[in-house]
């Protein structure tokens, strides 16, 4: 699909046209062009220093691009701050996950959004804070014993799914996933793919992730887009690409480099 | 959460315990007396309220080794200002500013010029004395002469430790129920995770340097209205650290992301009653000391080891 062939907006969730962004004289993304439709999870693949993180960090408001224009919701926007993208309904879970270990995970939830009681002290509503994590937890289908345990007792994958709960429980409409499978087993990668189903089968919510493995990312995504140094090389639905195919393209290009 | 730092702080509690009795039982008039009581209080005050502060910096990752110099430096700000005509109380508000702003350029130089806090607190340290030294010519002068602002500010017996209680209750507040106190908790434990949350961690880290400056020169004041004098070398490095040993044997780390008010409180009391203890039972200073670093090293170790205990036990 070429996203210029669309109207300007048209009915995609987030779309981005002809991006650059340069660091003095290293041009980390060269014109990257996507969509992400309403509902639909998008795969990015590519190796390290491919722009992948770049390009994340301008559509989550972090940088600014050198060029290129942005459109959410339809509506062109120059996204000038992390806080001015997540009020238009983009939340990012890093790979860090941006957890406090020895914080509860109510509290981790709840971070720089807490729930006060109305007076001069503004002392914690930890009893609210506590219900709403819960029933947040309960809605998207993640078990855990207590949200009083601080999250250092979790696991990999637990961590996950309390920082997706956390860009859930902000009403995020476009969520923005940075490898959120990275250094998983196979039982825990396995939770959180359900979790990100279960978070499309909700309807209006469109995910945009970062990914490094390409069975998983085709058991999940509607669409991937492959980066390589800067540029989109390749897009295509999910189901009409396979593994093979991509690795074919990776390898092309591998041979090409040592060519050169 | 909250019952994994009352069990942390009751195991402190209970060395308190242990301690409290053992000299009461060497001793007799330990404890149970009025002037026992006062003179234990006077060992345990001044490191519980600078305690206070030092926690909060050491949640979020810093220390202040200056604070012992900012306890003998606010004093003399308050006798300048006072000389000068202005009324005492003012007079002691302009000193525990000037101690704020001491904490401020801590903090600022700090966050701001990226300089681990204990460099630039290491640099004020010896700053601020020589500054107070040289205000001072060294030499120390009496407190303004008002008895019933001397009496509430420490001179009277119990007031001391009656500001140590109250201090520690509003900052074990700060700490476990406000956002202040939650987010310095998140700034320690993950300072870029905290920022991409959009928690401004350097406004919380110069936050905290400046409420541990102004403890530190109410807890010099304090103590100079106790003693009726004040002195530029009162406080010092000694009361610094005792502050910090307070923190660290009460179960805060070092490392930054977790600590207890209350367990500083306990732990500044668990040092007092050896202070108080051991000079009552006549053991050498030397000696103190071989057994209070013995006590700190041993506390830590107790307070390490239980939390990984903790950790695989709730697997």
């Amino acid at each position: 699909m070429n996203p210029q062939a669309s109207p300007p907006g048209g009915g995609d969730a987030l779309r981005a046209d002809d991006i650059i962004k340069r660091f003095g004289a290293v041009t980390a993304l060269d014109g990257v062009s996507l969509t992400l439709g309403r509902g639909e999870i998008l795969g990015i693949l590519g190796d390290n220093g491919a722009g992948k993180s770049t390009l994340m960090k301008i559509l989550t408001g972090y940088q600014p691009q050198t060029s290129g224009r942005l459109f959410i919701n339809g509506q062109e926007t120059a996204l000038h701050s992390v806080d001015h993208a997540r009020s238009l309904g983009i939340e990012c879970v890093y790979q860090d996950l941006a957890l406090a270990n020895s914080l509860s995970i109510y509290h981790n939830m709840f971070l720089n959004r807490e729930i006060v009681y109305p007076g001069p002290i503004r002392l914690l509503n930890n009893r609210e804070m506590r219900r709403q994590a819960k029933e947040t937890l309960d809605e998207i289908g993640v078990h855990i014993p207590s949200v009083d345990l601080p999250v250092e007792r979790l696991s990999g994958g637990q961590r996950q799914a309390i920082a997706v709960a956390r860009a859930v429980h902000s009403n995020a409409k476009i969520l923005l996933l940075d490898e959120p499978l990275a250094a998983m087993g196979a039982r825990e990668a396995g939770l959180i793919i359900d979790l990100i189903l279960r978070l499309k089968s909700k309807g209006d919510m469109s995910i945009a992730m970062i990914m490094h493995n390409y069975a998983q990312t085709l058991e999940i995504a509607d669409r991937i887009m492959l980066m390589q140094r800067g540029k989109v090389t390749y897009e295509s639905a999910a189901k009409s690409t396979s593994v093979e195919e991509l690795m074919e393209i990776v390898r092309r290009e591998y041979r090409a480099m040592r060519a050169a | 959460m909250e019952r994994i730092f009352r069990i942390r702080e009751s195991s402190i509690l209970i060395v308190a315990i242990v301690l409290i009795a053992y000299f009461e039982y060497a001793n007799r008039d330990f404890l149970l007396t009025g002037p026992s009581l006062q003179n234990l209080s006077q060992f345990v005050a001044p490191a519980a309220i600078i305690a206070c502060g030092e926690i909060m910096l050491m949640i979020g990752g810093e220390i202040d080794l200056s604070a012992g110099m900012v306890f003998a430096f606010a004093p003399f700000i308050l006798h300048y200002v006072y000389a000068a005509g202005v009324p005492v109380l003012p007079a002691t508000i302009v000193a525990l500013l000037a101690a704020g702003a001491v904490g401020f350029i801590n903090g600022a130089v700090t966050v701001w010029l990226s300089i681990p806090s204990f460099v630039t607190t290491l640099g004020t340290l010896f700053l601020l004395n020589g500054i107070t030294l040289t205000i001072s010519r060294g030499t120390p002068v009496t407190p303004p002469d008002t008895p019933l602002f001397a009496n509430i500010m420490g001179a009277w017996g119990y007031s001391e430790i009656l500001w140590a209680i109250g201090i520690t209750a509003v900052m074990h507040i700060v700490l476990r129920h406000t956002r202040w106190g939650l987010h310095t908790v998140a700034a320690g434990a993950n300072p870029i995770g905290a920022s991409e949350a959009g928690i401004n961690v350097n406004r919380l880290k110069i936050g905290n340097f400046i409420i541990t400056g102004v403890f530190a020169g109410l807890t010099g004041i304090l103590e100079g209205f106790r003693i009726s004098s004040f002195d530029p070398l009162a406080g010092g490095n000694q009361i610094m650290f005792l502050a910090v040993a307070a923190g660290v044997i009460g179960g805060t780390s070092l490392a930054g992301g977790s600590g207890t008010i209350i367990g500083g409180l306990i732990g500044a009391l668990v040092l007092g009653v050896l202070s108080d203890g051991f000079t009552l039972i006549g053991i050498n200073a030397f000696l103190f000391n071989i057994i209070l670093g013995a006590a700190i090293l041993a506390a830590m170790l107790f307070n390490i080891h239980i939390t990984r205990l903790r950790r695989i036990g709730a697997k």
